[in-house]
């Protein structure tokens, strides 16, 4: 199926140049509460990628018949109603995943993304690039959270998905878990050093100095 | 000094523009004056100049620490004898302490200045002096049994991420030694804080091995009051690293367990006649600092709970980093508040917030730390207010004029 060229940029745009986490600097709240391991971050990362591709599509489908001034609660009911699917799914099929998500699943509906993109796109584009557009932003959230709780659980606890990854010699020779890794400042640390990189490469990004 | 120099001149033309090492002028940079005073003057404007340049300022703050770094340096060795129970001369404890911690500044130094010369290349800029003193800090306030590896990573990552993100020497909103210390501490507690850390009792390169006596204990004197079970302060007596009672003069001397540069007051003291006869510390913010502590333990004692809030204040003062931090760190001109006035509000707050750190807190025997860091965020709020109060009272007197 080739995509036109519109249809790309939806889809590859959040990805890069107009990421939701590093570049319009949404969602940051769940990124940093997430990732102190790499599971939840993924499974997070994969259930905010499908509650804004769902809700994209059904306001999408809506857009005409929703009444403009009420159109918020609308779209308040949609999310709330998909979030709780998946955790109903979570709890039903990964419940210690959901433990370790507690309330950051219910908190997908406060998520800044999903109310941005439902009000900037969904409401004025058809389902099938609306679609496209809450995966992509959904995996532009993503793959910062996979990397944030990548690094987080390497140096935080030395392991990769619950499984060890860095040897016992070296713990024998003295080496340590980074306690800090598994607080806060240091996932937003992560997120910036991401942004740091990112700008590097995309000069048209950088804010002007003066 | 006249070799060097030729040396020096001798191989300037390959670092210049068009020679062949160009790319490493601010290395050669760098070296050439640190070594010598540099001939080049203004080009532009008027300046005014006086023996006081960056490089100097931290020249002296380094002789400061001297003293304090040499008890400390004595201490670790005085400490480790006791607590292996050898009897050995003066001599013998100053060599293990100094080779001790001279890997630490060795790394410390070695890290940060390679970041720093790095940046300065890739930024085709100056090496800036301030690690200067920030390199001796860093091994002066963590305990002396810090793997070197530890130092290293929180060094590299105070300077990244404290100093050359914000734009290097002199825009660091944090002071870059309390930012590595903060890293040793969150990221490895058990390295950092306990009992087991303070008092080198393992043999360095092949000197001085042996086991520790029966009834040894590690414990810092802040780390004995805050887990103590007594029931008042007139019960609790602090005790050495073999149960000896501690008196004043040790702790004024710096006879106790601690980081290698806190514990000798007298020697701290000695560092802030040497910053304040030169001007290059404020009095005023060392003084405030020592008020706001005080007023802060008058307040506790006045409501005792416990043994810490009963302790006397000139214990708070003696034990710790309060004199080290009081002195050396809030005192940074980067990181404190500048104007006059707003040095007296910095100083005063960052004495109060430590005790309350210390009295309330008995997950950190020690606040200086925190407190230190917390109001370099908010010295530039108080330099703002102190000059919109400056500016409102002359708004006034013009208003009265008319």
């Amino acid at each position: 199926m080739a995509l036109s060229s519109k249809t790309k940029a939806v889809l590859w745009g959040p990805l890069n140049k107009n990421n939701p986490v590093i570049v319009q600097v949404l969602g940051i709240c769940s990124a940093l509460a997430v990732t102190s391991k790499l599971e939840p971050a993924i499974v997070m990362a994969i259930a905010v990628a499908l509650v804004t591709a769902f809700a994209n599509v059904i306001i999408s489908l809506l857009r005409k018949s929703i009444p403009n001034r009420i159109r918020i609660i609308v779209q308040l009911v949609v999310v709330a109603a998909l979030v709780t699917i998946v955790s109903e799914v979570l709890k039903a099929f990964a419940y210690d995943v959901n433990k370790q998500l507690s309330v950051f699943v219910g908190l997908i509906v406060t998520n800044c993304i999903l109310m941005g993109r439902l009000e900037a796109f969904a409401l004025g584009n058809g389902p099938w690039p609306s679609f496209l557009d809450g995966i992509g932003n959904g995996l532009g959230y993503g793959w910062v959270l996979v990397v944030v709780g990548f690094f987080r659980e390497l140096l935080g606890s030395g392991t990769l998905l619950g499984y060890k990854v860095v040897p016992q010699a070296l713990y024998d020779a003295g080496y340590e878990n980074n306690g800090l890794m598994m607080l806060a400042p240091m996932a937003i640390l992560l997120v910036a050093c991401i942004i740091w990189v990112h700008r590097a490469n995309n000069k048209e990004l950088q804010e002007e100095t003066n | 000094m006249k070799a060097l120099k030729k040396c020096l001149d001798k191989i300037k033309p390959n670092f210049e523009k068009g020679g062949k090492l160009h790319w490493l002028h601010s290395t050669y940079d760098a070296f050439e004056s640190f070594l010598f005073v540099p001939n080049t003057t203004s080009k532009s404007g008027v300046h005014i100049h006086d023996a006081r340049d960056s490089k100097r300022t931290m020249i002296i703050v380094v002789l400061a620490l001297v003293p304090a770094l040499l008890v400390g340096i004595y201490n670790v060795g005085l400490q480790h004898y006791m607590a292996i129970g050898q009897d050995v001369t003066f001599l013998t404890r100053f060599f293990y302490g100094f080779l001790s911690v001279l890997p630490q500044i060795v790394v410390s130094y070695v890290v940060g200045l390679g970041i720093e010369f790095a940046m300065a290349q890739m930024k085709k800029e100056e090496v800036a002096e301030g690690f200067l003193v920030t390199g001796m800090l860093i091994p002066m306030i963590v305990p002396v049994d810090t793997p070197l590896w530890m130092i290293a990573a929180a060094t590299a990552f105070a300077v990244v991420f404290a100093k050359e993100v914000f734009g290097g020497t002199g825009y660091n909103i944090f002071n870059v030694a309390l930012i590595t210390r903060a890293f040793l501490f969150f990221s490895y507690p058990s390295k950092m804080s306990g009992d087991q850390v303070w008092v080198r009792t393992a043999g360095t390169f092949g000197m001085g091995n042996g086991t520790v006596v029966d009834g040894y204990s590690g414990a810092t004197p802040l780390g004995q009051i805050a887990t103590t079970d007594a029931g008042g302060f007139a019960e609790f007596t602090f005790h050495g690293i073999t149960g000896q009672p501690l008196s004043l003069s040790d702790m004024f001397l710096g006879f106790i367990p601690g980081s290698v540069g806190e514990v000798s007051t007298v020697a701290i003291l000695l560092g802030a006649v040497i910053l304040i006869a030169t001007g290059m510390g404020s009095w005023k913010t060392m003084l405030s600092v020592f008020l706001g502590g005080f007023a802060a333990v008058l307040l506790v004692n006045l409501f005792a709970q416990n043994v810490i809030m009963e302790m006397p204040v000139y214990y708070h003062f003696l034990l710790g980093g309060f004199a080290f931090g009081a002195v050396f760190m809030a005192t940074d001109p980067v990181t404190s508040a500048r104007t006059e006035k707003g040095k007296w509000i910095y100083g005063f707050l960052i004495g109060l917030i430590a005790v309350t750190i210390r009295v309330f807190n008995p997950g950190y025997p020690e606040g200086m730390m925190l407190a230190i860091l917390l109001m370099n965020a908010f010295a530039p709020l108080i330099d703002f207010y102190v000059i919109d109060a400056n500016i409102k009272r002359r708004m006034k007197r013009t208003a009265i004029a008319k």
